[in-house]
């Protein structure tokens, strides 16, 4: 309280607004930024066609047949990765766990993707 | 006799080829506030941080006592010869984080400038504080992510650079505040 009468004299009115405003501007940027949500399915492809979706809620491995060998997926809650590939780079797998709607690991020389989703899809693809 | 005169005629021509730089009042109070700025810096370096960039920025406090009782150009001087000093102390002169530094503090200046112009009466050092600690951060992250992370991955750190310039702004702003009341008693 002493801290408070100390303090809030230095404050003058348009001050208050200015915080108000600082505010509204570092709590907007929260949900805009952050928006995408909690990634809930994955999705195998091989060339593009759908081979296996699930929900992730549960463990699991799954086995793909590609043109150059077999690709393993993991899939555990709330996120999945290539857990192994035949390719030279092993670029999918260094990809490690993907956690982030619209994630995709994509494993070329197998013609192997896993890709999330999740309820708002607001974006086709996210890499970092 | 003539090596004196000599000595003598040597010193005038060395007296009229000196040049003298005259030290004004003025160029002592900016280097005492410019001093202090960068003290703040360094002391403020070996504060650990959980987010490179994230950083209280103390000098500002001095930056904004001298914009309110030395006007704009004063605060400019101090703010630009604590980012040139301090980073040629810390050895990060023209490394990413030296360009980071500066386009913060020219941007911040140029928001001090125009916010310099509203009533006083009204809008006092938080003002000032918090809206220079908004422009010091975005121009952070436009020079980074057109520089350091061509990508718009490094704007997910927006909300916690924006709650971090709220905070530090207001807490600068009001020791600013403070320290204005106390210097006019």
């Amino acid at each position: 309280m002493r801290a408070l009468r100390e303090w809030l004299p230095h404050l003058r009115p348009g001050d208050w607004g200015t915080l108000a405003l600082g505010l509204a501007l570092a709590a907007s940027s929260f949900p805009l930024l952050w928006r995408g949500g909690v990634a809930d399915r994955a999705v195998v492809k091989r060339d593009g066609a759908i081979l296996a979706e699930f929900a992730l809620n549960a463990s699991r491995r799954f086995e793909v047949e590609g043109p150059i060998g077999r690709t393993v997926i993991e899939i555990a809650p709330g996120r999945a990765r290539v857990a192994a590939d035949p390719g030279l780079h092993q670029y999918c797998v260094k990809q490690g766990w993907l956690t982030r709607p619209n994630s995709i690991a994509i494993c070329a020389p197998n013609h192997v993707s896993l890709q999330l989703t999740g309820k708002d899809s607001s974006f086709d693809s996210l890499n970092y | 006799m003539p090596l004196f005169a000599f000595l003598i005629i040597g010193e005038r021509y060395f007296q009229t080829m000196s040049v003298e730089l005259t030290v004004t009042s003025d160029d002592r109070r900016i280097a005492r506030f410019a001093a202090a700025a960068i003290v703040l810096t360094i002391a403020e370096a070996a504060i650990p941080s959980p987010l490179p960039g994230v950083k209280p920025g103390l000098a500002n406090i001095v930056v904004l006592v001298v914009l309110l009782r030395h006007g704009w150009a004063d605060a400019a001087w101090v703010s630009l010869l604590r980012v040139f000093a301090a980073s040629l102390l810390m050895g990060q002169f023209l490394a990413p984080g030296f360009f980071l530094s500066l386009a913060g503090a020219l941007a911040s200046l140029a928001t001090l400038a125009a916010t310099v112009r509203l009533p006083s009466r009204w809008f006092g050092p938080v003002t000032h504080s918090v809206a220079a600690a908004f422009a010091h951060m975005a121009a952070q992250l436009v020079v980074a992510r057109l520089w350091l992370v061509p990508h718009d991955g490094v704007f997910l750190l927006t909300p916690i650079f924006a709650t971090a310039a709220l905070c530090f702004g207001a807490i600068n702003g009001l020791i600013a505040a403070k320290l204005l009341v106390e210097l006019d008693q």
